[in-house]
């Protein structure tokens, strides 16, 4: 019998003739093209703008070729080390790096917490479990406005005001209701005898999570890491919201400056500082691929 | 089936013993309380904080839904949730036809899929705020388009929808289209990649062209697909944010304003967060306008498909 891969063997285009066949994958072809052109333009331009010397983007605008004798990577420098955002003259830099301090602890949190929590609720039965994984569910249709005065409340009385600290509180917590679900939803088809066999050997909570469910875990990992990063890497109403001036986050900092309507602009500069804040989530969607796409359907899907 | 934690058996066991029985449960607890402070506390707060007399900070004083009352009355509310409406349907529509063409395409066994792939899914990783400043730049007639037909010699080029109050929020959804198609392609193409190829061979064997096996038979069989990706755009349309706050930050005038800047602007420029709340907490009905049905749908098909296969 046929097994499921004869989807690979039926040829949409053989019904036709030789030419027909031609034809048909020359439009394939052609259409495909054409919206590659179209996704990848945008940020083509941006990014050969800041090669671009001010008075060239003036005259021009964005839409137009480099020339190759004023050509330059310098605005790359000041983007990172000497440009005026705010006031304060030191480049995306310090946003960069409140980025990096807020997504890296977070993202690490929030999966280790999700992976034990996935484990529990899906491996061990109790009293009200059910309900319990409903409600963290719940979390992650929370509309980010309903918990906006309420966040600023206990980060008041945390201490946590104005500090990155803070943000890596609130997007744990939030992000926890996506990993444990993420992390359920893996470890529910882990065969439930190999748990039981392994309690009737005598191991227990921790010993299961250690030797069974962990070495089992490196994919979920990887969708959960991947999805936590871009997200938190991403976010910007929690980083406007709960930080100001040096403390922001590079998203609050690029709409700093892009936003204000006021004074000269550099687009080269500012180029350049929106291609780096677009570059560690490209860097691993290129270098996670299939478990991107895994992760978005697993999120959507549910 | 699952592991047990029968209170039986521990009965005679050591306190150690129960203790250690206890510790998922244990484990749980921290997070049972931060998803209940969450999603329950912090919901109830909110909604408390709109139905009192709150300005610039709480106050437990409860005056109704008079906020809810003055919101509603403002004309920049019922501008974003007009927009809400026009940029959600649109959005979501257009998102849905591109992911199908870009599904198809990529399905008729192309070489080089993944890059294919790779191209059209890549908007969806970075932020809504690069989206929206890069599209900026391209729309706005002193940087993008317009100038570079002015600079090839095409004097008369006009293309301002970007400052145009009545075409600025189409700018918004065509940005939006292109941070999410690729998403809605993602999905669409998993979904046709599990149709059945019986199936399509059938009716190719009955002389039906490509074209119409997949309007007539492949892509009506993976309906439920559509469905999803439709109440997750929806959603992301629901709570759009940053993409406009970047793109347009809502102007010319209030031609772009979502609900979502509505209650940025109350709570923390306007110094109104009772309205603030109210405003959030409109949002969080039209979300539940929207999953609650697919939720009760969902649980409705997975019992049908369970009597079906006994």
């Amino acid at each position: 019998m046929a097994d499921t891969s004869t989807h690979e063997q039926f040829d949409p285009l053989a019904t036709g003739g030789m030419r027909r066949r031609i034809t048909s994958k020359g439009i394939v072809y052609g259409a495909l093209s054409v919206f590659a052109l179209i996704y990848i333009a945008p940020l083509l331009i941006i990014l050969l703008n800041t090669l671009r010397p001010l008075e060239d983007i003036v005259r021009t605008g964005f839409i137009a070729l480099p020339d190759a004798e004023t050509m330059t990577l310098r605005y790359w420098g000041e983007a990172w080390g000497s440009f005026c955002i705010g006031g304060t003259c030191e480049g995306v830099s310090r946003f960069y790096k409140n980025s990096l301090l807020m997504t890296i602890p977070a993202t690490i949190l929030s999966t280790m917490i999700g992976l034990l929590n996935g484990y529990i609720l899906s491996k061990w039965r109790f009293r009200y479990d059910g309900l319990i994984f409903g409600l963290i569910t719940l979390g992650v249709f929370m509309p980010q406005q309903m918990t906006l005065l309420p966040w600023a409340f206990v980060l008041g009385k945390l201490g946590l005001s104005n500090t990155i600290a803070g943000l890596v509180f609130v997007h744990t917590v939030q992000g926890i209701s996506f990993t444990t679900l993420f992390c359920r939803n893996y470890f529910v088809s882990i065969p439930d005898d190999l748990i039981k066999a392994a309690r009737i050997d005598g191991a227990g909570f921790w010993r299961i999570f250690r030797r069974i469910i962990l070495p089992l875990s490196p994919p979920i990992v990887i969708v959960t890491v991947i999805w936590q990063f871009t997200g938190i890497w991403n976010e910007f109403l929690f980083g406007t919201v709960f930080t100001s001036g040096g403390n922001q986050p590079i998203t609050s900092a690029i709409v700093a400056f892009s936003g204000s309507g006021t004074g000269e602009r550099h687009y080269n500069i500012e180029a350049a500082a929106v291609i780096m804040a677009a570059l560690p989530p490209l860097f691993i969607y290129i270098a996670g691929g299939k478990y991107f796409v895994r992760g978005l359907t697993q999120g959507a899907v549910k | 089936m699952q592991a047990h934690t029968p209170n039986s058996q521990t009965s005679q066991a050591s306190l150690g013993q129960r203790l250690a029985n206890l510790t998922p449960q244990m484990v749980l607890a921290p997070t049972i309380f931060l998803a209940f402070a969450y999603v329950v506390g912090f919901s109830i707060w909110t909604i408390w904080i709109s139905l009192s007399t709150s300005t610039l900070l709480p106050d437990p004083t409860y005056q109704g839904f008079e906020e809810y009352a003055k919101l509603w009355g403002s004309k920049r509310w019922t501008v974003a949730y007009q927009n809400l409406f026009v940029f959600g349907a649109l959005y979501v529509v257009g998102s849905l036809a591109a992911g199908t063409v870009l599904a198809v395409l990529i399905d008729q066994r192309v070489k080089f899929e993944a890059v294919w792939r790779t191209i059209y899914l890549y908007p969806l990783a970075i932020s809504f705020i690069v989206t929206g400043t890069v599209w900026r730049w391209i729309f706005h007639p002193n940087t993008g388009v317009e100038r570079a037909l002015h600079d090839m010699g095409w004097l008369a080029a006009k293309f301002d929808w970007i400052t145009d109050r009545d075409l600025a929020l189409y700018v918004v959804v065509i940005t939006g289209m292109w941070h999410a198609s690729g998403f809605a392609m993602a999905l669409i193409l998993a979904g046709l990649r599990s149709v059945d190829g019986d199936l399509v061979k059938a009716a190719q064997i009955d002389g039906a062209s490509m074209p119409r096996i997949y309007r007539k038979v492949v892509l009506p069989t993976i309906w439920p697909i559509f469905i999803a990706v439709t109440v997750v755009l929806l959603q992301f349309a629901i709570k759009t944010y940053d993409l406009v706050v970047a793109l347009t930050q809502g102007g010319p005038g209030v031609a772009t304003t979502v609900p979502a800047i509505v209650v940025y602007d109350l709570m923390f420029q306007r110094g109104q967060i009772a309205q603030g709340a109210a405003a959030a907490v409109m949002i969080l009905v039209a979300l539940a306008f929207v999953l609650v049905p697919y939720a009760l749908w969902s649980a409705w098909q997975s019992r049908k498909e369970g009597a079906r296969h006994g």
